[in-house]
This record gives C-alpha cells, structure tokens and sequence, in this order.
C-alpha cells in the first residue's frame, strides 16, 4: 500500500464579504477606520469573529490521496471546489487547517497562464513553461515535442494575439501537458478547444495519471471526463465535504441528487393545485435534477383538480437560465386533445435522446383552455435542472454555453462533388 | 516571526506544508533562487512587450529623457534662471546636468508608475498561479535597467558634445546604481501591494511621480533646496535627493556630500526592508482582494 501523499486535515476557508460601509477599498477608509477602530472594538467585544459579513467557502475538509490516485473534485458552482483548488495549489492560505503534500506540485487552473499576446508563440513557451515551474533546460529539451504536440509549428514566430482560439488552447495545453510534476491540480481546463483536442487532451490526462504514476486532482463539471479519468470522487457541496467513494458510487449519487422537487405546493384561484413536477430517468423512472445530454427522460407533472375543468389541457414552458423561453411543450401537439380533468392528474411528456445542450434549465407549467387567455395554472420555475455533459459520437460537448441551447442535427455527411481541377 | 516550522519548504521534492500564517512573514530566499530563472523570464518579458508594443520602440528610451533636457533647459534653465546656481564650471552646461540627474530618477520614476502598477496589471497571474509574487514587481524594475543603460549611452554622447570631461572617480556609479536599484525595489514593492489592497493609489501614483520629482533636485542643484531648514530636513529624508547629488559628484567631479550620501543609503535600505516585509505581509491577500 502506497503512502499518502497528500494530506489534507481540516482546511477551512473564510471569505469577508465587505459591507458598503465597512469597506476597506480606499486609503481614506482606513484612515477613518483606524480612528474609529479602538471604539468598535470596544462595542464589539464578544461578538464572534465569524458573522454574517463573512462564509465558510470550505469547511471542516479532511481527505487523503495515495500516490498514483486520481481523484476527482465534483459539486455544483460555488460549492468549493475551486476554493479548494486554490488553497491547494498556494494561490490562497487557507483559514485553518493543515495541507502536507510530499513532492513537486504544478497547478493548472487555467490554459495559458501568463500568455502574452504580444509575444510569440516561441517566446510564449519559455514564459508560460517557467510559469509553470519548468526550468529552461526543461523547456530546450521538451520544445520540439511541446511544438509538435501543438500542432502550430508554422505560427511558432507569430505574436500569438493573431492565434485563434483553438490555436492559442492548443499551444498552452501543449505546454501544460510536459510538466512532469508528481502532483498535477487540474481545473476544467478540459472544457475548452474542439472535440478532436478534447480527446487529445484526455489520453494524455489519463497517460500522465495511470502510464506515469502521477497524482492528479482533477476538478469538473464533465461527469463523463470524471468517470473517464478518475479512480475516487470527492463531492463538495456548500463548503463541506459531502461524500467520497469509488467513482460510479458518486457519480451516481450526484446526478440523481435532489430528485425530489421542492417547491411549494400552490393552488390557483381555478382550484387547480400543483403537486409534483420532475424529471425522470426513462430507465427505472427514477427522479433527477442532473440530466445527462443525449439521454432519454421523461417530464411529469401532477395536479389536483379540486374543481373540475372541461377542455383543459397541461402545456409545459422550458427556460434557459437566463430566462429565455427555450421550448413550448404542449399536449395538442403531441397528440392528445383536450379532456375534462378533474381529481388527480398525472401528464407526461417524453423526451428521448435530450438535445440541450448542457447548463441550467427550468420548467414553468400551465393549465390553458383552447382559445383562453389566461391559465388555469401558472407554476413558474416549478423544476429546475441541470443538464450534463455527454460523450457524444467521441466527441466531448464543452459543459459551457459555448454550443448554444440545442443540438438540432443528428449525423453529417462530407462527399467531393466534383474533384478540383489539377494544377498545371 | 514565524518559527521554522511555519515557513513552508516549497515544492522542491520534499514535503510541502501549507498552514495559515500571522504576522509578519520573513522573505523565503532558498525559494526565490529556485525561481531565479521566472524572474528573468519575467524581466525579459517585459523587455520585449515594452519596445513591441510601440512604434518607436526603442527610439522612446532615447527621447524620452532627451525631450525632457530640452523642455528642462529651456523652462528651468533659462527662463527661470536656474542655471546661475549652478557650479561655476557647469553653469554653460544645464543640460548635462540636468540629464545626469534624470539619469537616476527616470529609473526610480519608472519603478513608480510601473513598478507601483505592476501587481494590478498582473492580477490574472495571482489568482490563477502560484510563484513568488514578490518577482512582479522586481521584474518590471529590473527591466527598466535597459531604458537606464540606453539613457547612459545618450549621456556619454551628449557629454561628449559639451566637451565634459570625467575622471576616474565615475566608477562611484556603479554601487550608486545598485543603491538607485535597492530604492526602486523598495518604493515598487510597497506601492504594488498598497495599490492591490486600495484602489487610490492607482490615481495617486502619476501625481506621487510629479511631486516626487520636483521635491528632488532634478532640474535644480541642491544648494537651492539645502538652503532652507525644511529643505536640508527633504533632502535627508529623501534618498533620491542623496542619490541624485552623488551622481552628479561621480560624473562632474563636484565635492562629495557624505553626509548626504549616508541618509541616501539609510534611507533607501529602510525603504527596501520595509516595502518588502509589507509586501510579505500582505501577499496571502493578493488573490483574494485582486
């Protein structure tokens, strides 16, 4: 059994959130507040020091990681995880607690630290290299191999502010992708570039982790480049340390987490009560507020109809996150007409193969009339969920809203019409 | 300070140990020769981005300071009269002597404004990479040795042109430039954390460089200011105005004010100690607040 080579003991971290008015942003500030200071002190003693200006962003965290282990970080946005990235590569002390790591660290929280766009893409692999922590014997060695991994042999001269982006992540991983530290940190740098670079990327992840021992703490919202590349999962949820086992075992749980809805059960004034709103998994009808792209599922709503209603009909609104009306989902158009409800209702839409693309989504439903204005029913934001990235035809589909909202097509084909001309 | 235990042996394949630190933390030097070759990739970069970025690239370092003589001579020198107090030797020569002032304070000027600025423009690095950040600061002022040594070879000429003869005591400038260095390191180390931790020091900053200047004898001899007794107080507790004196001594061969010379030296290394455990002080901040 290998040693622990990382060791984390109760690590906490405490931001001040920093009142209008006990803000410290200009020198006059402090002037002032170092008059006033013996005073507040005075009223303030006894007070704890943690109140309500200031939040845990990592609490109580203990874990171990053996070397040769790649251990994921997963949670949703603000639950951590890059605050512990953070203190774990010494970007931030932590505000107690203990962090031992036995051997040389380099993190990566983001592609291309310290490019400068003035600089060329030559000059940009010395920089960014050193950066890094590489040192300049280290770099002339790796250069070739770093260019070649790159594949921007040609714009090796040219600042690399004329790059595109998929140029410029290209370069950057490359350097990145040569440190040889035995503890690697990586953020979701993984979630930028093309499909064909994605997989790059992750061969050479799960190269480094399993072909050369290395450590790796990998952070992401990518449930399929977590399942992919690490051994044990570590789900952080508000700070705290919420779960840690194998892999599928967390995964798993994370992505049926919160299943049950938690809205408020309302009635409108036409005596129609909403009761329950979900998304389920197709296979095993299992509630989920974690949606996997591509995967089939199902939406269900249930309504007490305490009056009942002749003509009614559900009809479903998806918003995206910025409250954009994404999709109408509607009965009439699915094929069922209008019915008298009354009692308890159960309806559900299905929805195979799930072609949002990943991010945040939620659902509002309606009980309409034909030819009615006004609903029935009106349940804003009645579900929410969130949609997850997926391995899709061997391309990974970035988890950001880099793609849009939709997919809209399915399969593609290339053919030569007419052969070019040859060249005399 | 912190006992051995506090200070964490860095990645350097022993064991690393990361703990909230009090106080006052010491400077960790083992750690900084390891980096050594980020601060001159660091310096270098700056080197290169300053002459790129613009049209007349190294053309600036040469007219900058020339410009400057010129406006100099002609506002101070001649219409206000103050090149009768000059020594009696070098009172047909301003512009030399003024230049060998500019020749010192445009380094510290530049440590300043860019040395002051150099965290806030670099704050993408703090929040994102761990590396000694002490080297910002250190690196944007090293890079101004380049605009210091261009300036030096415009100087040669123009001393030249005024048939300005110098003698051996011009070696004096090479530990006075290692003393401009450890002034500028020292105001850039405590302007770029104070700049980081408030916001009114980037506004304050351009004025700091115009008072700063004034208050030094750039564009007028020194017997001006040490005239007064709140003048001779300025020019002790100023170690540019030491600095500026002993260049001057060095090129032109004028008597040496030791006295002065010795604030200048006090003066500068408390500058550079304070400014550096400052900025240790306020470092474990930097990618919190930036």
């Amino acid at each position: 059994m290998s040693q622990a080579i990382i060791q984390v003991e109760g690590v906490g971290k405490l931001y001040r959130l920093r009142h209008a008015a006990s803000k410290h942003d200009t020198f006059r500030d402090v002037l002032t507040g170092a008059l006033t200071y013996p005073w507040r002190r005075l009223k303030g003693l006894g007070e704890p020091i943690a109140n309500n200006e200031s939040f845990w962003a990592l609490k109580d965290i203990n874990f171990q990681v053996r070397q040769g282990e790649v251990i994921g970080f997963i949670g949703r946005n603000g639950a951590g995880k890059s605050t512990l990235l953070k203190v774990l590569s010494r970007i931030t002390e932590p505000t107690e607690g203990v962090i031992r790591m036995r051997g040389r660290v380099a993190s990566l929280l983001e592609v291309g630290t310290g490019f400068h766009p003035e600089l060329s893409g030559r000059e940009n692999i010395y920089l960014n290299g050193s950066i890094l922590g590489m040192k300049k014997r280290e770099i002339d060695q790796k250069f070739d191999a770093i260019v070649d991994f790159s594949g921007v042999e040609k714009f090796l001269d040219t600042p690399v502010k004329y790059y595109s982006s998929g140029m410029y992540v290209r370069l950057a991983f490359a350097v990145a992708a040569h440190l040889e530290p035995e503890i690697l940190i990586v953020d979701e740098v993984l979630a930028v570039g093309d499909a064909e670079f994605q997989k790059k990327c992750l061969g050479k992840m799960q190269q480094v982790a399993s072909g050369e021992g290395r450590t790796v703490l990998f952070v992401s919202h990518n449930m399929s480049a977590v399942r992919q590349l690490c051994d044990r999962v570590i789900w952080l949820d508000q700070g705290k340390l919420l779960m840690e086992d194998k892999v599928e075992t967390v995964v798993g749980a994370y992505l049926s987490a919160g299943g049950k809805s938690t809205f408020q059960a309302v009635q409108s004034s036409h005596g129609v009560e909403l009761i329950e709103a979900q998304l389920l998994e197709a296979a095993g009808d299992k509630p989920t507020q974690h949606a996997v792209f591509n995967q089939d599922y199902r939406l269900r709503v249930t309504a007490n109809f305490h009056k009942p209603i002749k003509d009614a009909s559900f009809v479903l609104r998806l918003y995206d996150d910025m409250g954009g009306l994404v999709s109408t989902l509607c009965l009439p158009e699915e094929g069922v007409d209008p019915m008298l409800m009354s009692g308890t209702m159960r309806c559900q839409f299905n929805v195979p193969r799930l072609q949002l693309f990943p991010g945040a989504y939620s659902v509002s439903v309606l009980v309409f009339r034909p030819n009615e204005e006004t609903p029935y029913l009106e349940a804003e934001s009645a579900l929410r969920f969130e949609v997850e990235p997926a391995i899709v035809r061997d391309g990974m589909w970035a988890y950001k809203r880099h793609h849009g909202l939709v997919r809209i097509c399915d399969g593609a084909q290339v053919t030569c019409v007419e052969p070019a001309a040859a060249v005399k | 300070m912190p006992s051995p235990a506090d200070v964490p042996a860095a990645d350097d394949g022993r064991t690393l140990e990361i703990r909230p630190r009090r106080g006052w933390i010491g400077v960790n030097w083992s750690e900084l020769w390891r980096y050594r070759e980020l601060l001159y990739f660091m310096a270098w970069r700056d080197i290169k981005v300053r002459y790129k970025q613009t049209v007349l690239g190294v053309a600036w370092a040469v007219l900058q300071p020339l410009f400057q003589v010129i406006i100099f001579t002609l506002i101070f020198g001649k219409a206000a009269g103050l090149a009768k107090y000059l020594p009696l030797e070098l009172q047909d020569k301003y512009p030399v002597y003024a230049y060998a002032g500019l020749l010192p304070w445009l380094f510290f000027a530049n440590a300043l404004s860019l040395g002051g600025m150099s965290l806030v423009n670099q704050q993408h690095l703090l929040t994102k990479i761990y590396f000694p950040r002490l080297f910002v600061p250190t690196a944007t002022v090293t890079a101004g040795l380049v605009d210091m040594s261009i300036s030096f070879g415009v100087f040669a000429v123009m001393m030249a042109w005024y048939h300005a003869a110098v003698g051996l005591q011009v070696l004096w400038l090479i530990p006075l430039m290692g003393l401009t260095y450890m002034a500028s390191l020292g105001i850039a180390f405590l302007l770029s954390a104070l700049t980081v931790s408030y916001r009114d020091f980037r506004f304050l900053i351009p004025f700091m460089v115009q008072v700063w200047m004034y208050l030094s004898p750039v564009v007028y001899p020194d017997v001006i200011l040490s005239g007064t007794r709140l003048g001779g107080l300025l020019s002790v507790l100023n170690p540019m105005s030491g600095i500026i004196n002993a260049y001057r001594s060095a090129i032109f061969g004028l008597p040496w004010q030791w006295g002065n010379l010795l604030s200048a030296a006090v003066g500068s290394f408390v500058l550079f100690v304070l400014g550096m455990f400052y900025f240790r002080k306020t470092e474990r901040r930097f990618a919190d607040i930036a």
